[in-house]
């Protein structure tokens, strides 16, 4: 892990904590901001009961089995990526520390632990107009009928590949991005955002 | 634009998945391949079926949980007859 003097979040050059002072958040409709330097381990296996059971032991959530949804307990949140493909994200959680804790409990198990935490960061969108702007460049229908809280998805928006986690119902959306991709999904909010009472969050 | 539904994620849109090839082409045993003549080997590399109808392809869900499955997919009218998992049998299909 890279040390916490030494960390810059992707989208620092834009200046997002000076910008979300000046923001009028309170009469805004739409809310964006970056939530950066989230622990974000990737484990791979069977999704069995032993494998179950060692997520629970480390996390406290319930592995979910169901395609595109999460569980979430205490500091930690499991969003489904694959049948046999996971993330633990946790905001406040040493990523080294999860990451061993995760291969300690699978140990003896066909099974694997990375820490991708560095290769994203997280794009938080919420207010009324949030399915309004998602809508414009993400194919997926977000309506509270079919896409609510407890369900993520891995897609396409504009032209980058996110997974999106819905966090509540207000709404309030995790957009996981590449950080590479992240300067042009910032962009893109900055241009959509502009045909709505949009104000930058600090985080 | 395809609506594609994959066994795992539900319908999604056609940009979110990629074409691999066509599916249920069976590699030769170890003990076929000690038999087998050049021109055998030919048509298991490169002879492909590219029929007008339904084909039964394989497809994969690359921008979504990154698994591979199988299409039927009707190359006139890109109808997709039926979608199932790796590993399941060719689906027998009434002839359009």
């Amino acid at each position: 892990m890279a040390n916490a003097y030494a960390r810059r979040s992707a989208l620092q050059h834009f200046g997002l904590t000076a910008a979300a002072a000046k923001g009028d958040v309170a009469g805004a409709d739409l809310l964006i901001g970056e939530a950066a330097h989230r622990t974000i381990v990737n484990i791979r296996g069977d999704g069995g009961d032993a494998f179950k059971a060692a997520v629970r032991s480390v996390t406290g959530a319930e592995l979910p089995v169901t395609p595109n949804t999460t569980a979430a307990a205490g500091d930690f949140r499991i969003l489904w990526l694959g049948p046999t493909e996971w993330w633990v994200v946790s905001a406040n959680v040493d990523s080294a520390k999860l990451a061993d804790d995760l291969r300690q409990a699978f140990n003896g198990q066909h099974a694997a632990v990375i820490d991708v935490s560095e290769s994203r960061t997280v794009i938080n969108v919420s207010g009324p107009s949030a399915r309004d702007v998602l809508a414009r460049g993400c194919s997926l229908d977000l309506h509270p009928r079919v896409f609510g809280p407890g369900q993520c998805a891995q897609t396409g928006l504009t032209k980058a590949n996110i997974l999106l986690d819905q966090v509540s119902d207000n709404p309030s959306y995790d957009i996981y991005i590449l950080k590479s991709f992240a300067d042009y999904l910032w962009q893109w909010f900055w241009l959509v955002g502009r045909d709505f009472k949009f104000a930058i969050r600090a985080h | 634009m395809l609506l594609i539904s994959c066994p795992y994620c539900g319908p999604r849109d056609e940009h979110e998945f990629a074409y691999g090839h066509e599916a249920h082409i069976a590699r030769p045993t170890l003990e076929q391949q000690q038999t087998m003549s050049d021109a055998e080997w030919a048509d298991y590399l490169f002879m492909r079926k590219n029929p007008k109808g339904v084909h039964f392809e394989r497809w994969v869900h690359s921008r979504g949980c990154r698994q591979w499955f199988n299409v039927a997919r009707h190359t006139v009218t890109h109808e997709i007859v039926k979608v199932y998992k790796m590993g399941e049998p060719a689906p027998k299909l009434e002839q359009k």
